[in-house]
């Protein structure tokens, strides 16, 4: 007969009290309220801010796009590209590139809005594109939901994913999630077509349909997930890779449990 | 010879000719000619020998039980206690619906409660001795084998099955005749697609106008920007849609409008069917028939979601990567008097994915 101490008797059975706990604490509910990002207020080209914008792109810019914003092998050209592509590009710190890569990624933006205001003003000198929009465009008060909703599955769904979760595409390059934009940064890409993006002008869809995609981009940010956790949304994916390996983990574990000798 | 020991117990099989040669042991047999497998040595469990201990897995089996029956109840607290429409924030899972997440919790956890109760109960106090337990033979008796012998002749003799013919003769003509049906069924697989294949609504005239699919429509050249993408249908299709019941047009004449530089364009597969740089391409993967419109501007690829064939609309919709084995149909447009675009007559080949009679 074994020598039987009381410490070792009672270790397993402590040890699945303290993962129950562990369980029960996690599944108690606390509420931790998000704060909604604001976006700040664009103003007007003046001489000064294109002298601004001048020296600012001049030192972060031009070494890839060229001098004159003519572009280079590093770097597309940006004549005519206009204000609301810097404004985008930049604004979601997408511009400046951390590394030549094959896709600029969103990252915390490098300049602060009056930087960026004057960039936009003097990358618009260049050549006429698009223009930053006005609040009034990207304005989603009266839009409709469920038509921004069809919009969105028709053109935007197939490279965004229908929950706006993004998806890949070739060559390593991919669709970002649009869970972070802003309604006037989506209106700037769909005016503008960044990177890969098909540009999607007023005249292919007109400012009232936009304003409604905005609105159906706005519910996807926002629509809880009543059914329980969404595991990124990614539907059937996601949710076999969490049933492979917690849910029959789990059972394996309980499984383990009934076959081993007891003591 | 202890890795042999967990051989089947088999009274017959082997054991004589590796017994003369001396080679191999398998162990002791009983007396009906089975191995005695070798049991390990019996421990006996704390809650064999210390009564004490014995109480005490006792309380615990019993407390697991409390706490899956106030796992029950505190479930239909939550059922009650809840509305279908709270929703609560829970770490990692978001904002969920509260009844749904006490619900599923205490369900769950009150189950797992019930089901460590069992196993607790199993492995602490009841017996734990070791025991072999021998599979039975699976031929029967000599007996137990007349006997349904015998039985299946009375019922063949009694069911007179050999003695009235008549009675053999139309069930067997019966049962011939039951597959018939599900065969003659398979004549609603049809009819035959004959032509529909290899036409498209954008032949029934020599010039269909074009429809934004999105805002319904008419497209103009100047509604397309170099680098814009536009999800287009041929004019009427909603009517024909309509009349037929059904949206197979729509899955054959869906097309997608792009527009690039035309300096950027190396190959179409006729010389100028594009309109100043714009392309008309069909939507309907060329592999197993995915409407695609990941339309890169930068490279001009076009990528199907489902198994990933590349198409390069710059050069003639050629296959860059993936399943596909035919390049992406090219529509042939052009503006009409009033300035808005148009088809000038079908694909030149069918779209969509390979089938047989296609040639």
């Amino acid at each position: 007969m074994a020598n039987i101490s009381g410490s070792s008797r009672r270790r397993p059975y402590a040890g699945a009290v303290l993962l129950l706990a562990a369980l029960t604490t996690t599944g108690a509910a606390y509420a931790v309220t998000t704060s909604a990002i604001v976006s700040p207020k664009s103003a007007a080209a003046s001489a000064e801010q294109i002298e601004l914008g001048k020296r600012l792109f001049t030192e972060g810019c031009s070494s890839c796009h060229g001098l004159a914003g003519q572009g280079g092998s590093s770097g597309p050209s940006l004549i005519g590209v206009g204000a609301a592509a810097v404004d985008f590009q930049v604004g979601t710190g997408r511009m400046p590139m951390a590394q030549a890569d094959t896709q600029a990624m969103r990252k915390p933006p490098v300049y602060n809005q009056e930087q960026i205001d004057a960039l936009a003003a003097y990358v618009a000198s260049f050549g006429a594109g698009p223009g930053v929009p006005d609040p009034s465009q990207y304005d989603f008060s009266n839009a409709n939901v469920a038509r921004g909703g069809e919009i969105y599955r028709l053109n935007c769904s197939q490279c965004h994913n229908y929950a706006g979760k993004g998806g890949a595409l070739s060559d390593g390059k991919y669709a970002p999630s649009v869970m972070k934009a802003t309604p006037k940064q989506i209106y700037e890409a769909m005016i503008t077509g960044p990177q890969g993006m098909p540009v999607f002008s007023d005249a292919q869809i007109p400012a009232k349909d936009k304003q409604d995609i905005i609105a159906y981009i706005d519910y996807l940010q926002n629509a809880p997930d009543p059914g329980g956790a969404a595991l990124g949304r990614l539907g059937p994916v996601t949710e076999t890779v969490f049933m492979f390996t917690a849910a029959i983990g789990a059972v394996i574990a309980v499984t383990i449990w009934i076959g081993a000798k007891s003591r | 010879m202890a890795e042999h020991s967990n051989l089947p117990a088999s009274p017959d099989a082997g054991g004589h000719d590796e017994a003369a040669h001396g080679a191999l042991d398998y162990g002791t047999r009983d007396e009906r000619g089975r191995f005695i497998l070798p049991l390990e040595e019996h421990h006996q469990r704390i809650t064999d020998v210390d009564p004490r201990a014995a109480k005490r897995a006792e309380r615990q089996v019993a407390w697991l039980f409390v706490a899956g029956a106030a796992c029950f109840a505190g479930a239909v607290a939550a059922f009650v206690g809840f509305s279908s429409h709270e929703l609560i924030h829970v770490p990692m899972l978001g904002n969920v619906s509260a009844s749904n997440f006490w619900l599923g919790t205490l369900i769950g956890l009150g189950s797992f409660f019930l089901g460590a109760a069992a196993i607790h109960w199993a492995r602490r106090l009841m017996p734990g001795d070791e025991a072999v337990d021998y599979r039975h033979s699976l031929r029967g008796d000599e007996d137990s084998r007349a006997s349904a012998i015998e039985q299946f002749k009375r019922g063949a003799a009694e069911s007179g099955f050999l003695s009235r013919p008549l009675v053999r003769r139309t069930m067997l003509g019966a049962m011939a005749l039951f597959p018939l049906p599900l065969v003659v069924l398979l004549a609603d697989l049809g009819p035959a697609p004959k032509e529909k294949l290899r036409h498209t609504m954008w032949g029934d005239k020599p010039a269909t106008r074009i429809i934004n699919q999105g805002s319904g429509e008419l497209v103009r050249p100047e509604h397309l920007a170099v680098g814009g993408l536009i999800n287009a249908i041929p004019e009427g299709l909603e009517k024909v849609e309509e009349e037929a019941g059904t949206q197979n047009e729509r899955a054959k004449s869906s097309i997608i409008l792009v527009r690039m530089n035309p300096s950027e364009i190396k190959a179409q597969q006729g010389q100028g069917w594009d309109y100043q740089g714009i392309l008309a391409y069909s939507k309907i993967c060329t592999h197993v028939g995915c409407p695609i419109s990941l339309y890169q501007q930068r490279t001009h690829a076009l990528l199907c979601p489902c198994h990933q064939s590349t198409f390069d609309l710059s050069d003639a919709g050629r296959v860059v990567f993936g399943p596909a084995a035919r390049h992406m149909p090219q529509l042939r447009i052009g503006v009409d008097s009033e300035g808005y675009l148009v088809s000038l007559g079908d694909f030149a080949e069918p779209v969509g994915p390979s089938f047989w009679e296609r040639g």
